[in-house]
């Protein structure tokens, strides 16, 4: 918003007030989230910049708590950094271990997530879809009810959600269940929870992509002689894919920075990210979790600069013209 | 003169076109319900389910009933007795429980439950366990010799009430009910800690959505009338903490606004406060609210973009050249179009704060826990049935919110970046 030619001297006054709050607003935003790049290279465990920092003086930074976050839990840091070293850090790392499980678990429950809620979105986007209203209210519900009581609820059915040892369901189900049998302490439990949360987001990102879809197109690819498969696969997931991809990332992100379900559902050995970081700044609070947090953030703008490209193409190939 | 028959339409099949057009248009409602199926079916074990599991567990403890059979099988036969003057019979059958209790371990578990409407219980069951087996008849004298406490009414109140598997006791509780000799009453003013956490929750969640409203206003503003170019630019620094770890997002709060943090540095740095003045801003209410009004702040930010995004400023203009002030100009003319905008992010952080966990949860301290940390609480301590009762009220309250943000901005209208 340019300043009128006729503003008033007030006015001139106010514009510039409000531009300065608008700043301030921004460095609120941002501030927090930049500040912990340099602090993670601290020399020293303190939590703020120590008088070194401040001069630019080399000796006060470091790269020790990176250091820490490859060595916790290494049955020998101080050895030489061989191939064995890297391979215990990559077996045995507490840390790393954290890293993988939170992969994996993210990576299950966003494939479970995109698949169940594309189709689902495809439905929904239907102009005869019955009980259109109902049924998105609660499919977005998970993203609107408090982490807290889906996490209790969870561990109350997730505990009882067994399986007889021996029986025929225990050998289709046994491995991804406990010791015990249950869907409690297991790392399905998690993987299913955490599809939970992230389907509101893939139900939104594709049904707006969907909301703009042209459905002329796929009754012009079937009078054509497409059948419904190829009219799915080379026609309406094309045009679908850029949501489908950011709801994907978004389910990832969801999954990969869940903390709460974990706390209450998975077993005591089951370390993810998160996890380490809540303990760790609940406990004995240490720069490690400075260059975690480091790493998390190069992570997310990475995903924020995907999911930015992925909406432009998405508004290019569906004709959507600006922004 | 005879009336026309109307002329029914068939298809080339003869078949009548509305019957054909009903059965297609079944066929297509079948086929769109099939695609939503299965996610329904996922959402449904695992997201319902859990949710009635723990409605059940908040009207459900059997601790007491499968414990103390012979007091829970007296109290079916006599239900209209007097709990100021319970009989002989009564307490041979509480005695004879407790000697079994005591025998199958189990004296924790009936004295928990007790304890829930009554407190002190516990001790009271573990003392009168021990005793039970060597007490001879009169079982009333000799019980009460024990402990006078057993004679109290509220406590054979509780029993009653515990004497079946489900009960309502959890939410009296909950809402700061309290068991006396006369019945359940409303607790004084100082014992009614649950509602007032839940009201202090709404209060600090009603703060923070209008810290934010505040604060995303005129930011929202500028992103919605900037050329393209800048705005796309300066949307990456709403985007970004959006996109950023909570936990990651916590941390660096701490960093910045703990005793021997940043802030702090900075201000003794520049001589506004002494280095022993150092302002507490961090494990309080001061340190949630602030980093509870970074986190939502974008759930603000964006509703009220992409409303303000679409008020064509020939409005204004119109206003202006019409005679009207600047003031009165946003205060007539471009606030009430930006009203959906304010009601959509409004309620979405409102929704969001009232839930909240992990932020009260690590830099809340004392004074900032909010109702979800009453939760946990409760969870830790294997209170499970108190838990799922709070945790069913504060669901109750998320469930109106939500319907009402359905009927004022509709579910379908929710936006990510």
């Amino acid at each position: 918003m340019a300043l009128p030619t006729y503003a008033s001297p007030l006015e001139r006054i106010w514009y510039y007030t409000y531009l300065v709050i608008c700043g301030l607003v921004f460095l609120f935003l941002i501030a927090p989230i930049l500040i912990v790049i340099p602090l993670s290279f601290n020399a020293e465990p303190y939590f703020t910049f120590t008088p070194k920092m401040l001069a630019f003086d080399p000796g006060g930074y470091s790269l020790r708590w990176y250091d820490t976050l490859l060595t916790l839990g290494h049955p020998a840091p101080e050895t030489p950094r061989d191939a064995t070293w890297w391979s215990a850090v990559w077996e045995r790392s507490t840390w790393v271990q954290a890293a993988k499980n939170s992969f994996w678990v993210g990576l299950w429950a966003t494939i479970l997530a995109t698949v169940l809620g594309t189709v689902a979105a495809l439905g929904l986007s239907r102009p005869e879809m019955p009980c259109r209203r109902l049924i998105m209210a609660l499919l977005i519900s998970p993203m609107i009810v408090p982490i807290i009581i889906i996490a209790v609820g969870m561990s109350f059915f997730d505990a009882m959600a067994c399986v007889a040892p021996g029986s025929a369901a225990s050998l289709i189900f046994g491995v991804f269940l406990s010791e015990m049998g249950c869907l409690a302490n297991s790392q399905l439990g998690v993987i299913v929870a955490h599809a939970a949360l992230g389907i509101p987001f893939v139900i939104i990102t594709v049904t707006a992509t969907l909301s703009g879809f042209d459905q002329s197109l796929i009754r012009a690819a079937q009078s054509l002689g497409a059948n419904p498969r190829t009219t799915f696969f080379k026609v309406v997931m094309p045009l679908i894919l850029p949501g489908v991809i950011s709801g994907a990332l978004f389910a990832f992100v969801t999954s990969f920075d869940e903390v709460v379900a974990v706390l209450f559902i998975a077993g005591p050995d089951q370390q993810t990210i998160p996890r380490q970081m809540f303990n760790g700044i609940r406990e004995a609070i240490s720069p490690a979790i400075l260059a975690v947090a480091t790493i998390l953030v190069v992570i997310s703008t990475g995903l924020l600069a995907a999911v930015e490209l992925l909406r432009r193409r998405s508004d290019r190939l569906r004709g959507v013209t600006g922004r | 003169m005879a009336e026309a028959t109307p002329v029914l339409l068939t298809t080339a099949d003869g078949r009548p076109l509305k019957a054909a057009l009903a059965a297609a248009q079944a066929r297509s409602r079948r086929r769109a319900l099939f695609l939503v199926l299965p996610l329904l079916l996922f959402v449904l074990v695992t997201f319902l389910i859990p949710i009635v599991y723990m409605l059940k567990r908040s009207v459900e403890h059997d601790g007491f009933a499968t414990s103390a059979t012979a007091t829970v099988a007296w109290f079916a036969a006599n239900p209209g007795f007097d709990p100021a003057n319970p009989p002989e019979a009564a307490f041979a059958a509480l005695v004879s429980d407790l000697a079994r209790m005591q025998a199958e371990k189990t004296t924790g578990i009936a004295g928990t439950r007790i304890n829930y409407s009554v407190p002190g219980t516990i001790s009271l069951f573990k003392a009168g366990a021990r005793a039970a087996k060597d007490l001879q008849p009169p079982f009333r004298e000799a019980l009460l010799a024990v402990d006078a406490e057993w004679g109290r009414p509220a406590l054979w109140r509780g029993m009653q009430s515990a004497a079946g598997t489900y009960t309502t006791e959890f939410y009296k509780v909950a809402s700061d009910r309290k068991l006396r000799d006369d019945g359940w009453a409303r607790g004084a003013d100082n014992e009614r800690i649950y509602l007032y956490l839940f009201f202090k929750t709404f209060l600090i969640s009603g703060a923070i959505t209008v810290i934010c409203l505040l604060l995303a206003f005129p930011v929202a503003h500028l992103l919605a009338t900037l050329p393209m170019a800048k705005s796309s630019l300066l949307m990456i620094l709403v985007l970004l903490p959006f996109w950023t770890s909570l936990l990651v997002r916590t941390t660096s709060w701490i960093a910045l606004l703990q005793e021997q943090g940043i802030v702090n540095d900075l201000l003794v740095g520049t001589g506004l406060i002494t280095d022993a003045g150092r302002l507490s801003m961090m494990y309080n209410l001061t340190g949630t609210i602030v980093a509870m009004t970074h986190v939502l702040l974008p759930f603000m930010v964006l509703p009220l973009y992409s409303v303000m995004k679409v008020i064509p400023p020939s409005y204004a203009r119109a206003a202006r050249s019409l005679g009207a002030t600047s003031w009165t100009t946003f205060r007539r003319i471009y606030l009430p179009q930006t009203l959906p905008g304010i009601a959509a992010g409004s309620l979405l952080v409102f929704i969001l704060a009232v839930g909240y966990y992990i932020t009260p949860a690590l830099v809340g301290g004392a004074d900032g826990q909010l109702i979800s940390n009453l939760i946990s609480f409760h969870m830790s301590k294997s209170n499970w049935s108190l838990a799922a009762a709070i945790a069913a009220m504060l669901l109750a309250a998320i469930l109106v919110l939500y319907w009402l943000y359905d009927r004022l901005v509709g579910i379908d209208r929710l936006k990510l970046g």
